[in-house]
């Protein structure tokens, strides 16, 4: 209820600041489109968490979705890898639309997530974890996983290979036969990103990856994500803005579930309707503890 | 699709371990290895029964047709996180159709009495994952208990079919005639039902040890991470069900070949209890728990006639005793290994692997289920 009133308090402005959402340039070209979400609402009982929410997703690109708490980061991500049904508007992969996606159909499309939660498998090994998201190239099928087929066997290898080279990669590959229980919360962190990463996405959907991390793992992280440009794209959540500033090329900002900026870090720090949805809440606050 | 051939950092780089393009050495398939274990564990069997009376041979039997039973449970509860409280329901639904075709269609051959009950319960299997997909924990837990409370209720709905309570009895003559008076019936019994039995126990394996049996243990941790993985979960839990209620139907149609009767009375649902008590006393994780899990069912219950015998118990105790001290020892075993006696054998030897190589602390932490023996008895 009191989320739904601030909402009723912020409309107006959003919408005579709305020009700033037009500014942003429209890539209707979508040979140049990786994602595009257009026009996406999303309602939970009387909440509107998403309230018309456009996102282009250039090719290699590093994107940063930032918001006060609440604002809808997590449900915008959750639209997307249809977990959330949106109540209007349209999902558009490589300009194909996205109709009643499914999550588990997002590995073959080429999106991987991670969670905040890093939702790693309890009972299966690193090494395991890490198979178990490369199963976008398996090519055999159940039946002949069934027989125990060469075929089934060729596979398995294939999977633990590609599975090691990621590890490696990430500097976890020593840990490759302990249980994720066991491992310290930063290693976890990567075993995750390891699990998104194997699939070998187009598209890899962060959230919260820096949640956790000491100041020398965010370095790291810093550095991996722009070695990850360089082969995919990468979408994050993110909380720390320091992260998002350094390694971000656009940034989207949302508040109470619209798009309220886009653009560059420069200017999205800049942009007066930024600092307010950052700054003003507490004012805001304030405000109606007075009223 | 982008493939490994594309030049992505690290991944394609990566040194020797990620090429597409380092040489193919040859694989040896799965089926191969759980064949050649199949065909050990047949000759071991078949040495035990050579070496024994025919009433052992007939234990050895009902161990074999329990390790199925058990092992289709281990995948499904053990591997997938699906408990079962109905599984005899599976077996009844096995012994039936075999019980039925041997009276009404006895031109059909045993193997094929056997596949077709197996074929049934897994129709039955499907049904039931379908409806199970949905379900979770103790409400899962209360739907199988509620198949297995039901199901055999049904054979007094059609007591001109299913004879009522009194069930069905038929005899199979399968011993060849080239083999009567040379091999004792019992004997060759146990030999048919223990290759059916390692001919599951090799499919068990290969889906055991391989992608498949990652991916169910992967959708019992986390369904939303397994489904964000590629993993249809629905499906995945269908599988897992319908590959344990053919297991349980086999299980099922092998007892009715050994016994010659089909009756409700054999189905109870202390007999699902008791299928998913050996499982937890064998150990969850793996085939192998499956096997002394089957051979508990069966020695339990001798040991302790033995033992009441020997100590000329009145019949009110002794009947209750087997019940009594199978509870004693579950409730032990548990305390003194929580992963069962599998979990237990394991933790011992990585004791011993460690007091020989100190440095080898790391392996501490592997699962039961990645434990190399978990091939199993296949």
């Amino acid at each position: 209820m009191p989320l739904r009133d601030r909402h009723a308090e912020t409309s107006p402005t959003n919408a005579h600041f709305s020009s700033a959402v037009e500014m942003r340039p429209m890539t209707s070209d979508s040979s140049d489109t990786l994602l595009a979400v257009r026009g996406v609402t999303v309602r939970f009982g009387g909440l509107v968490a998403l309230h018309d929410v456009e996102l282009t997703i250039r090719p290699r690109t590093v994107v940063g979705v930032i918001g006060p708490n609440g604002a809808g980061k997590t449900t915008l991500f959750n639209v997307v890898c249809g977990f959330v049904r949106p109540d209007s508007g349209t999902l558009h992969w490589r300009g194909q639309r996205l109709r009643r996606h499914r999550p588990h159909q997002l590995a073959k499309l080429g999106i991987s997530r991670t969670m905040q939660a890093l939702g790693l498998f309890a009972g299966l090994t690193v090494l395991e974890n890490v198979m178990t998201g490369a199963n976008r190239h398996a090519g055999s099928g159940t039946v002949a996983a069934l027989l125990g087929t060469a075929g089934s066997a060729r596979d398995e290898r294939d999977l633990r290979e590609r599975a090691l080279a990621v590890l490696e990669e990430l500097d976890v590959a020593d840990v490759r036969d302990a249980l994720p229980g066991s491992l310290p919360y930063g290693v976890q962190k990567r075993v995750a990103l390891a699990r998104a990463l194997v699939a070998e996405p187009d598209l890899l959907l962060l959230d919260e990856p820096a949640s956790g991390l000491s100041s020398a793992e965010m370095d790291e992280l810093v550095g991996r994500l722009r070695w990850l440009r360089e082969s995919t794209t990468v979408v994050l959540v993110e909380h720390h803005m320091d992260l998002v500033m350094r390694v971000c090329d656009e940034i989207v900002v949302l508040n109470f579930g619209e798009v309220i900026a886009t653009g560059t870090p420069e200017r999205v720090r800049a942009d007066p309707l930024v600092l307010d949805a950052y700054l003003g809440n507490a004012a805001d606050g304030e405000e109606r503890a007075g009223a | 699709m982008t493939s490994t051939n594309t030049s992505r950092p690290g991944v394609a780089e990566a040194p020797a371990s990620g090429g597409l393009d380092r040489p193919r050495t040859r694989v040896v398939p799965p089926l191969l290895v759980h064949l050649l274990a199949a065909l050990v564990a047949l000759a071991a069997v078949v040495a035990l029964t050579l070496l024994t009376d025919p009433f052992t041979n007939l234990r050895i039997a009902t161990v074999g047709y329990y390790l199925v039973a058990v092992a289709g449970l281990a995948l499904l509860t053990g591997f997938n996180g699906q408990v079962s409280l109905g599984h005899g329901a599976f077996m009844f639904i096995g012994a039936y159709t075999v019980a039925l075709l041997v009276l009404h269609v006895p031109a059909f051959p045993l193997w094929a009495d056997l596949l077709l009950a197996a074929v049934t319960s897994g129709v039955a299997g499907l049904l039931a994952g379908a409806a199970a997909a949905r379900l979770h924990g103790p409400y899962l837990a209360g739907a199988t208990l509620a198949l297995a409370v039901g199901l055999p209720a049904v054979t007094q709905r059609f007591p001109e079919l299913l004879e009522g309570s009194n069930g069905l009895s038929f005899t199979v003559n399968s011993t060849p005639d080239a083999l009567v008076g040379v091999v004792p019936p019992t004997r060759w019994q146990a030999w048919v039902v223990w290759v059916a039995v390692l001919l599951a126990l090799v499919v068990l394996a290969n889906l055991a040890r391989g992608r498949l049996g990652r991916t169910l243990r992967a959708v019992r941790d986390d369904e939303v991470a397994a489904s964000l993985a590629g993993v249809h979960v629905g499906r995945t839990k269908v599988l897992a069900f319908l590959v344990s209620a053919v297991c349980g139907g086999l299980a099922g149609g092998l007892q009715a070949f050994l016994l010659g009767t089909a009756a409700p009375g054999s189905f109870t649902p202390a007999l699902s209890l008791s299928l998913l008590a050996a499982l937890v006393l064998g150990g969850l994780g793996s085939l192998w728990g499956a096997l002394w899990g089957a051979l508990a069912l069966v020695y339990f219950q001798v040991w302790t006639e033995d033992f009441s015998d020997l100590l000329h118990l009145p019949t009110n105790v002794a009947d209750n005793l087997p019940l009594a001290l199978y509870g004693v020892v579950l409730v032990v075993v548990i305390l003194l290994f929580p992963h069962g006696v599998q979990g237990g054998l394991h933790h011992l030897r990585l004791r011993l692997l460690a007091s020989r190589s100190p440095r080898r602390g790391v392996t501490d932490r592997v699962t039961d289920a990645d434990d190399p023996r978990s091939e199993g008895e296949a």
